[in-house]
């Protein structure tokens, strides 16, 4: 589906903000488009890669995109990345400097903030990067801003000489609204790259010459601001509160409140303070409607405006859909908070889980069964590892952070850890992402830990996007495939000690992690199975319980396979007098896949493939259909 | 006064629900309205909790429904109705498949399964079909026609006609796989018969 890909100039299509930022970038001429994936921007270049006629790639990671989006630039052509939001910190390095240098193609960097933290280890705002590395931030609250807001930050970006950050939240990202298609793709070339070491050669020297540039720049970005038709106000008979407003929090603000007069700004940094004064100064009550921090509200009590609230009223973090403002306005005005709503139901939770079949769930099955281990964890499926049932995974920071962690557990031990084992679990994206040098780490400065690589040949937890590791590009063609035993080895880990498992074969995954954690030496486990997600899983036929046969011992339970279900439960009085609780379990045949893994465990082995039982029902798993697109 | 249709759908990772949602949207979208379309869909590619908002009308500002204010709520499992339905305004039609899926929690024991979940709730008053969509769907040979069948129970409570919503359906694959338009339009029809015979005895 590629809605905005196909449409003509005058046509409305109805996409989410990341496939209109694709369609803006294409239009812009752009040479070169890089990204590592992250929810809720991973999207972006997945549509960019069905563009022909522009360079896009998987990077490694979100630095490395930002660094190949300089060189575009650099050549005089236009670039760009798109990131989530903790994957600028990881870029942040090149952009602190990028800032100094300026652009010579227009470089646009799109970053997605999770706001309400739907999937991601923490909520930040990235408004506040405009401040730090003194470039422009675009707010926009729709696909329709996203796509038009894109287009001109090409142009801002060669106008003043500077990388532009177009600030996204999941409400942008993931929404789906029309737009209306207003341009082809047009050429774009500076013309080369001109040596000029004294601009482009950041030493010292250098870099103390161009300061005083970007504090000029940072004086023409502001006023640009105060005259920015992407900052606006409308005029509203409802006066008893006004709303400053940015970004989606804009669309909630005029949901809830139509009649009231709102400021919206759209050029978010440098923030347009004197338009903003000259309306707050027009009415008695001002709400600054903002996610999630207190900027432009900080910013404006700075400057001297009193009658300004915010987050004395409005929740810290989390979204501020209609409701939640409805809710703070009331406060702020001292109206009665009523509520005629229907009660919510308590139902039990509903945790996203490990899939059918999912290659993690032996590794994790192993893990929980282990005692005297610490295990440091990393990003990706399986840091679900932390969940039931495993509940097998100690610690989650960032990209790569298992291994760090992992070392300094081993190294900053005292007597209470002292027969511990430390381990560190990593899926393959994440390690070339950031974990190599953690590895790295841990070899040349010697320390013990088993690290548990687990291998499914795809970025599982946004969708199952190629990496290095399957050797498959962005655009799904064969390229260069890492050899991880040889990687490990190569970064210092003794060929002894790299093992390779297959996830499924539950013995052989428990005894070589039994193994290697007894070593006081770093080793590395790797599995190889596929993403159940990925083409290159292979489904065989499923697996049904031999009902009479089941004796409710529930060990397939805690391998976490969704597929078995408990059909009824008992207790029974043990000869010892202890009780012991019996589930009794099926399989849901129409989602199993085969993989066999729950046949290990299973006390009175009473779990076969479907194709041996005698009186087979008619085949639920294979005819085509709709299908989904999840 | 701008009317907006808010429709909410429900239920878990893999079943289908935002593609449904997208189905829903784009039948709005081919109508001229405003259309805006969003959904919570958590980490995991399965299993969790789904929701999908769908809202059109001639001026659509959030892409978010109030909770008290959707007026269809269309859940693919029957525990997700209950944590959803309050959703609902007073008035708005339920619609679900009444199949249960029972997480890993639940399996583990740490959780029990609502046992009273669907007269919890027809106790709302509100109009109410409730069937097991999914078995429908096998019957018919495929679990993933789940979705079908439900866009054809909510067929009946929209401001077009089910013949637009259908064309969406099949449009989709009936050039590049045709052999599935009538299976599709089988699903469709069946899930819009079992919903509204009983959407007709509560009205």
């Amino acid at each position: 589906m590629a809605a905005a890909q196909q449409a003509q100039i005058g046509q409305k299509v109805l996409v989410s903000g990341n496939e209109a930022i694709a369609r803006a970038v294409w239009e812009a001429g752009t040479k070169v488009a890089a990204a590592y994936p992250g929810t809720p921007a991973t999207e972006i270049l997945e549509y960019l890669g069905l563009y022909s006629d522009i360079y896009s790639e998987w990077s490694v990671n979100e630095k490395v995109s930002l660094e190949v989006a300089i060189g575009a630039s650099l050549v005089g052509s236009r670039g760009f990345c798109a990131m989530k939001h903790v994957g600028l910190n990881v870029a942040s390095d090149a952009l602190m400097t990028l800032t100094l240098t300026g652009v010579h193609g227009g470089l646009v960097i799109a970053v997605a903030d999770d706001v309400g933290l739907s999937s991601s280890q923490n909520e930040q705002d990235s408004r506040f990067w405009g401040r730090f590395a003194h470039v422009p931030i675009l707010e926009p609250a729709d696909s329709q801003e996203a796509y038009d807001m894109t287009r001109m930050a090409f142009e801002l970006s060669e106008q003043f000489n500077t990388p532009v950050i177009v600030r996204l939240t999941t409400r942008v990202c993931h929404v789906k609204t029309t737009i209306a298609i207003y341009g082809e793709r047009e050429a774009f070339s500076l013309g080369g790259f001109a040596k000029d070491p004294a601009r482009w050669v950041m030493v010292p020297t250098v870099a103390r010459t161009r300061l005083p540039f970007q504090a000029k720049r940072d004086l023409k970005l502001a006023q640009y601001s105060e005259t920015n038709p992407l900052n606006f106000s409308l005029s509203g008979v409802d006066e008893s509160v006004a709303f400053i407003t940015s970004g989606p929090a804009f669309m909630h603000v005029q949901e809830a409140f139509p009649q009231s007069p709102v400021f919206k700004i759209g050029y978010s940094w440098p923030i347009p303070i004197s338009a903003l004064k000259n309306f707050a100064s027009q009415y008695e009550k001002v709400l600054v409607v903002e996610e999630t921090e207190a900027l432009v509200e900080t910013e404006l009590k700075a400057a001297g405006v009193e009658n300004i609230s915010g987050k004395d009223v409005l929740p810290l973090h989390g979204e501020l859909t209609p409701d939640v403002i409805k809710y703070g306005v009331a406060k702020l005005i001292g109206a009665p908070i009523t509520s005629n709503l229907i009660p919510a139901q308590q139902v039990f939770p509903r945790p996203p889980t490990m899939c059918v079949a999912c290659p993690h769930l032996g590794p994790y099955f192993a893990l929980a069964s282990m005692r005297n281990i610490h295990i440091a964890g990393d990003i990706g499926c399986y840091t679900l590892g932390a969940g039931q049932p495993w509940n097998a995974l100690d610690t989650c920071i960032s990209m790569g952070a298992s291994m760090g962690v992992a070392l300094g557990m081993d190294k900053g031990r005292g007597p209470e850890d002292e027969n511990k084992a430390m381990v560190a679990v990593i899926g393959d994206s994440t390690f070339l992402h950031m974990g190599m040098q953690g590895l790295l780490n841990i070899t040349y400065n010697q320390g013990n830990v088993t690290i548990l690589l687990l291998d499914n040949r795809a970025v599982g937890m946004t969708g199952g996007q190629n990496n290095p590791g399957n050797g498959m590009n962005l655009q799904g063609e064969q390229t260069n495939r890492v050899d991880f035993a040889k990687l490990v080895e190569a970064l210092g880990v003794a060929p002894e000690r790299i093992r390779k498992v297959n996830a499924y074969e539950l013995p052989v995954v428990l005894k070589t992690l039994r193994e290697e954690t007894k070593i006081k030496q770093p080793s590395v486990v790797i599995t190889g199975n596929p993403c159940v997600l990925v083409d290159a899983y292979q489904p065989k036929g499923p697996l049904y319980v031999m009902e009479n046969d089941c004796n409710g011992c529930g060990n397939c339970l805690d391998t976490g396979c969704p597929a078995i279900s408990v059909t009824r439960r008992e207790t029974v009085v043990k000869p010892n007098g202890r009780e012991k609780k019996l589930a009794f379990v099926t399989i849901d045949t129409s989602v199993c896949t085969g993989c066999g893994l729950c046949t290990k465990p299973c006390a009175p082995d009473c779990i076969q493939p479907l194709s041996l039982r005698g009186d087979l029902p008619k085949d639920v798993s294979t005819s085509p259909s709709l299908g989904d697109s999840q | 006064m701008n009317e907006v249709t808010n429709i909410m759908v429900v239920g878990i990772g893999g079943q289908g629900v935002m593609t449904a949602a997208e189905i829903l949207a784009d039948a709005a979208l081919r109508l001229d309205h405003d259309v805006k379309k969003t959904e919570v869909a958590g980490m995991a590619q399965r299993g969790g909790v789904v929701t999908s908002q769908v809202r059109f009308g001639a001026c659509v500002k959030s892409p978010v429904i109030i909770e008290g204010q959707a007026d269809v709520l269309l859940s693919f499992e029957q525990a997700e109705a209950l944590r959803w339905q309050h959703w609902l305004k007073a008035d708005g039609v339920l619609l679900v498949n009444d199949n249960q899926l029972a997480p890993p929690v639940v399996n583990l024991g740490l959780f029990d399964y609502p046992e009273n979940a669907l007269a919890a709730l027809h106790s709302g008053g509100r109009p109410m079909s409730a069937f097991n969509a999914t078995a429908i769907a096998l019957e018919l040979g495929n679990v993933k026609l789940v979705n079908t069948v439900m866009l054809g129970a909510v067929a009946e409570a929209l401001p077009f006609s089910a013949e637009h919503l259908l064309e969406g359906i099949v449009s989709r694959f009936r050039q590049s796989k045709p052999h599935l338009v009538a299976l599709n339009e089988r699903a469709f029809n069946l899930g819009r018969a079992a919903s509204a015979s009983q959407l007709a005895r509560v009205s």
